[in-house]
């Protein structure tokens, strides 16, 4: 059994062994979900140590039948690229569930429900990434939109049942487009002679595929991932479903379960269907500069908290999007670090956010005031927070944001330039809710509010580690991406502009 | 005049035999054994046969591919797996049908008149469904063997017969069940006449009404084309009726919802099995050259009949009306089998035959518990809540709901992912992007009764969870894990049918 295998397996193991765990001792519970993801933390780092990562091949790969008569496999296996993402997955979800410690509990159900539904997403985000059959991608894809769906659902405030339903329906139209599209490559597949859903032998499906087979097919996964990694218009469920989550349902939410989309699109959009890619390329970098600028301007006049840092996210996902289909290594390059970043400081936002609001008993913005005098620690840490994600120089986001301009301007620079002012914007939207909330007197009603206890500290400090640390060094996770995203480009016959003297002019 | 007697291979029959022995057997029953005890001796010899009867095909399964009863009756891969089918999905349904508490205590009183309340006060069970429903399975065992098209008819009318009075038992809401009775046999006797009206136009087509006399027809191209049309068309709308195609489906909401629940069951999942076996024999071997003929208008009807019943079902609020047009979108999805024309959808057809009749037993198993004083509940308003009461029961019911969606990991996916590839292959686009594009539409009202039995409270006259009979436990247990196998690990079954499946022409 491969070791990737392993580590998608050992959530799942947690998951059982809560399931017999008596649910009335809560405190066993979460220790058990604690520990488990702690291991599974531990052995991502410890595999992503062992990848070679010049080696531009699949790695920890393993591949059973699975339903010959359709040549569907269960293979996995990670490049570059779905490392990160696996490690970003495994390192957040312990943190979560250290934050959010209480936010089992006064769900619809039992605290033990809440942890398994962590415990198997968790097994799902790891299989979503390592998946290397379209298939069996698919399969997860769909199969973990129920877990979150309940968890929103049973667990999260306010208008939970619709935000859940707006979400599922969403997602699920989604997934039944790309299933036509799975159908598709299928026939196609076999009527070429090789039925396959087999990533690297799909590369070459494209030479046989007429172009508005291509284009069709394209279109059923773009949407999907457009849905999930929500691109503008298709954005509408993102807010009500990040409001109404637990905050560590929301980072899981927009940290990895959006990446899912954006991590497709590379994947599956730009390696099997190259050409439609190229066709359909200046929409997408059209949608995603609206993206950039629209997110942008509905964080500005966000009243709420959560719902702030969902607009802000789909601003950054404009940005994700805009990099990978410039089609440009550095593009490219800057997407996926950009996605490992996100991950973090929407993960520190959310649950410095989650922390205030669950202080405070309010999730609008104007209910706050003065944190800075009250709570120290905690404005500092929702100041860094909110620091990384307008991309300030020397924390993880810049390089990134930065990668992915600067590989946009290479092909598209007009498309750049008009992100750009998403920068400007962003310092808005951040600026504006720090002040209001951490600076200037201490409005009524926050006045006693308790600072950050040992707990909230030590999980807030890897997220606060992971943004500065990388942020300063970001080599040894481009020393992994960048190879990656170089093969990407390569197999789907992408190659960078040469750069000229007239570059940009 | 010498009369030939007819040869019969009593030992190929054997399974269908067995069945009629059984109901011959049960009819004695009636007559001779005492009242307290017929229940108990009625159920034990109608699961003996059933057993038996299974037990029979796994004996002759390997003798197939030959013509039996003097040609009339065809035994191929395809048919013994029909008749597996049928006879799984019967002795499920059995199990419903034991707990007879669903059951009027004298059908052919007047609802509300002292003859009925009497025989309620002394006890009485209708135990004459246990022959009814043997005789109903032999019908249905033959329907999908016929090869010629009086054989066809004949298996058509014993699978009808006891079905119309099977619909009329119903203990609770007499009137409704009477009017389900005399709907069901008034449209049925009306699509009854059709068949038999284009049954005479094929023999005036083709001189035969065996399946290969007309086929050779259809091959030779000597007769006039106009009766093979009209022939073509009148079979199927007596065909079509029994699947609940669009617009030959108006009965099976009142059927389905007026029928005792585990008559529905049987009926919605027996029946359909028997004739979607009918018609892939009689599209595939008698009209398969003719394919020009009808494939646009049954490519029409298909489509239709997914969009009709989606849409429609949305507004349904009684959750047997709404599993009733659930059925007919189903049953538009089956019949991309049949459009397929090929290898691959015969085996699609039977995959999913077999995957969506065992979830249809087990979702109307967990409707027969859901309870108050005065019988079954079946108004969706008053299942709000019920996850919390019975958060079991309501999940497993979710699960099946997520089946007929086909949500991946169940085997509803497995099916509409073959059948659709299937139809595809063929060239139907049209199918295929109907087919998702409903199954989205479909999704919702699905989700929407999963909402309300877990995001919902219980109101105050809600519904509650009768504690099952051990028989009924078995049918819900097992009909749970077949569906979960079969979206888990379905290449075995996939491989078997594969390898057994195909039509003797």
């Amino acid at each position: 059994m491969s070791s990737l295998v392993v580590l998608g397996l050992l959530p799942l193991l947690g998951a059982i062994i809560v399931g017999v765990l008596p649910s009335n001792n809560v405190l066993r519970v979460k220790q058990a979900s604690l520990a488990s993801t702690i291991l599974t933390a531990i052995f991502g780092i410890y595999l992503a140590t062992k990848f070679v990562a010049n080696d531009t091949a699949l790695q920890f790969v393993q591949k059973n039948e699975w339903i010959p008569s359709f040549a569907i496999n269960f293979s996995v296996g990670v490049d570059g690229l779905a490392l990160v993402l696996i490690v970003m997955s495994v390192v957040l979800t312990p943190i979560v569930i250290l934050a959010g410690w209480n936010e089992s509990e006064g769900g619809r159900w039992s605290a033990k429900v809440f942890y398994i539904l962590i415990l198997v997403l968790e097994t799902m985000m790891i299989g979503v990434f390592a998946a290397t059959d379209v298939f069996l991608f698919y399969v997860i894809f769909e199969a973990m939109l129920i877990p979150v769906y309940f968890l929103i659902g049973g667990y999260g405030s306010g208008e939970r049942a619709a935000a859940a339903v707006k979400f599922l329906l969403y997602s699920l139209f989604g997934g039944l487009l790309m299933l036509a599209s799975i159908i598709g490559i299928y026939v196609v597949s076999s009527n070429a002679g090789y039925a396959s859903f087999d990533i690297t032998e799909l590369a070459d499906l494209h030479t046989v595929m007429s172009s508005t087979t291509q284009n069709l097919l394209f279109l059923g996964f773009f949407i999907a991932f457009a849905i999930k990694a929500p691109l503008w218009p298709l954005h509408t469920w993102l807010p009500d479903a990040a409001k109404a989550g637990t905050p560590g349902t929301s980072v899981l939410l927009l940290g990895v379960l959006d990446k899912v989309g954006t991590f497709g699109m590379i994947r599956f959009c730009i390696t099997i269907f190259p050409d439609a890619s190229k066709t359909f390329t200046p929409v997408i970098i059209v949608l995603s500069v609206i993206s950039i600028i629209y997110g942008a301007f509905l964080a500005i006049r966000a009243r709420d908290l959560k719902r702030l840092i969902a607009y802000t996210s789909i601003s950054h996902f404009g940005f994700i999007t805009m990099g990978i289909f410039a089609m440009t290594t550095q593009g490219h390059s800057g997407a996926t670090l950009y996605m490992f970043n996100h991950g973090f400081s929407t993960a520190a936002l959310f649950i410095v956010g989650g922390w205030m609001i669950a202080r405070r008993g309010s999730s609008t913005i104007a209910d706050f005031g003065g944190l800075q005098r009250v709570t120290p620690v905690m404005a500092w840490m929702f100041f860094i927070a909110g620091m990384s994600s307008l991309a300030l120089p020397g924390l993880s986001s810049f390089v990134s944001e930065f990668l992915v301009l600067v590989g946009t301007y290479t092909r598209y620079p007009v498309a750049a330039v008009i992100a750009t002012i998403g920068i400007v914007l962003a310092a808005l939207y951040i600026l504006i809710p720090v002040q209001r909330t951490l600076h200037g007197p201490t409005t009524p009603g926050n006045e006693t509010l308790p600072d950050l206890n040992l707990r909230e500290k030590i999980a807030i400090a890897p997220v606060v580690a992971v943004i500065v640390a990388f942020g300063f060094y970001p080599s040894p996770l481009l020393n992994i991406i960048n190879p990656a995203s170089a093969h990407v480009l390569e197999v789907a016959g992408f190659t960078d502009p040469a750069p000229t003297e007239n570059a940009g002019k | 005049m010498t009369f030939t007697a007819p040869v019969l291979e009593y030992a190929l029959l054997a399974p269908i035999l067995i069945v009629l022995a059984g109901a011959l057997a049960g009819v004695l029953i009636e007559a001779f054994v005492r009242t307290s005890a017929r229940a108990t001796a009625q159920l034990f010899v109608a699961v003996a046969t059933i057993v038996m009867a299974l037990a029979q095909l796994v004996r002759v399964r390997n003798e197939a591919s030959t013509t039996a009863a003097m040609s009339s009756l065809v035994f191929d891969g395809a048919g013994v797996l029909f008749m597996g089918t049928i006879l799984i999905i019967s002795l499920l349904s059995l199990f419903l049908i034991a707990d007879q508490d669903n059951f009027t205590a004298a059908a052919a009183a007047v609802p509300g008149s002292l003859e009925e309340r009497q025989a309620h006060q002394a006890s009485a069970r209708t135990t004459e469904v246990f022959p009814l429903t043997l005789f109903a399975v032999a019908g249905m065992l033959l329907f999908p063997l016929a090869s010629d098209l009086i054989t066809l008819f004949v298996a058509l009318e014993m699978l009808s017969l006891p079905l119309y009075l099977m619909a009329g038992l119903s203990r609770y809401r007499r009137l409704a069940s009477q009017e389900a009775a005399l709907k069901y046999f008034l449209l049925g006797a009306f699509s009854s006449a059709f068949f038999l009206f284009g049954a005479a136009f094929l023999y005036g087509y083709s001189s035969s009404v065996t399946f290969a006399g007309i086929q050779a027809a259809v091959t030779g191209g000597a007769g006039n084309d106009v009766f093979l049309l009209i022939g073509i068309a009148f079979i199927s709308v007596g065909l079509l009726f029994k699947v609940g195609a669009f617009p030959f489906h108006a009965w099976s909401p009142d059927v389905y919802q007026g029928s005792p629940t585990p008559v529905t069951a049987f009926m919605a999942a027996a029946t359909k099995v028997a004739a979607f076996g009918a018609i892939l024999r009689i599209f595939y071997v008698a009209f398969a050259n003719a394919e020009w003929q009808w494939r646009p208008t049954l490519i029409l009807i298909a489509i239709a009949t997914m969009v009709f019943g989606s849409l429609v079902a949305i507004a349904q609020k009684d959750v047997k009306r709404m599993l009733a047009y659930s059925s007919i979108a189903h049953a538009g999805f089956l019949l991309a089998g049949v459009i397929a024309l090929s290898k691959q959808g015969l085996d699609a057809s039977i995959f999913y035959l077999l995957a969506y009749g065992i979830a249809t037993v087990g979702g109307f198993a967990i409707v027969t518990l859901v309870r108050d004083s005065a019988g079954e509940v079946t108004d969706l308003n008053r299942w709000s809540g019920l996850g919390k009461r019975s958060p079991i029961v309501a999940g497993i019911f979710a699960f099946f709901l997520l089946a007929f969606a086909g949500i991946p990991m169940t085997s509803g996916f497995i099916g509409k992912f073959s059948i659709f590839s299937a139809a595809y292959q063929s060239g139907s686009l049209a199918i295929l992007i109907a087919g998702v594009l409903s199954s989205a539409v479909a999704a919702f009202f699905y989700i929407r009764v999963i909402v309300l039995m877990f995001f919902k409270d219980p109101v105050e006259d809600g519904a509650s969870v009768v504690i099952p009979s051990a028989l009924t436990t078995t049918t819900i247990a097992v009909s749970a894990v077949v569906t979960l196998v079969l979206g888990i690990f379905p290449a075995p079954v996939i491989n078997f049918i594969q390898t057994t499946a195909f039509f003797l022409r």
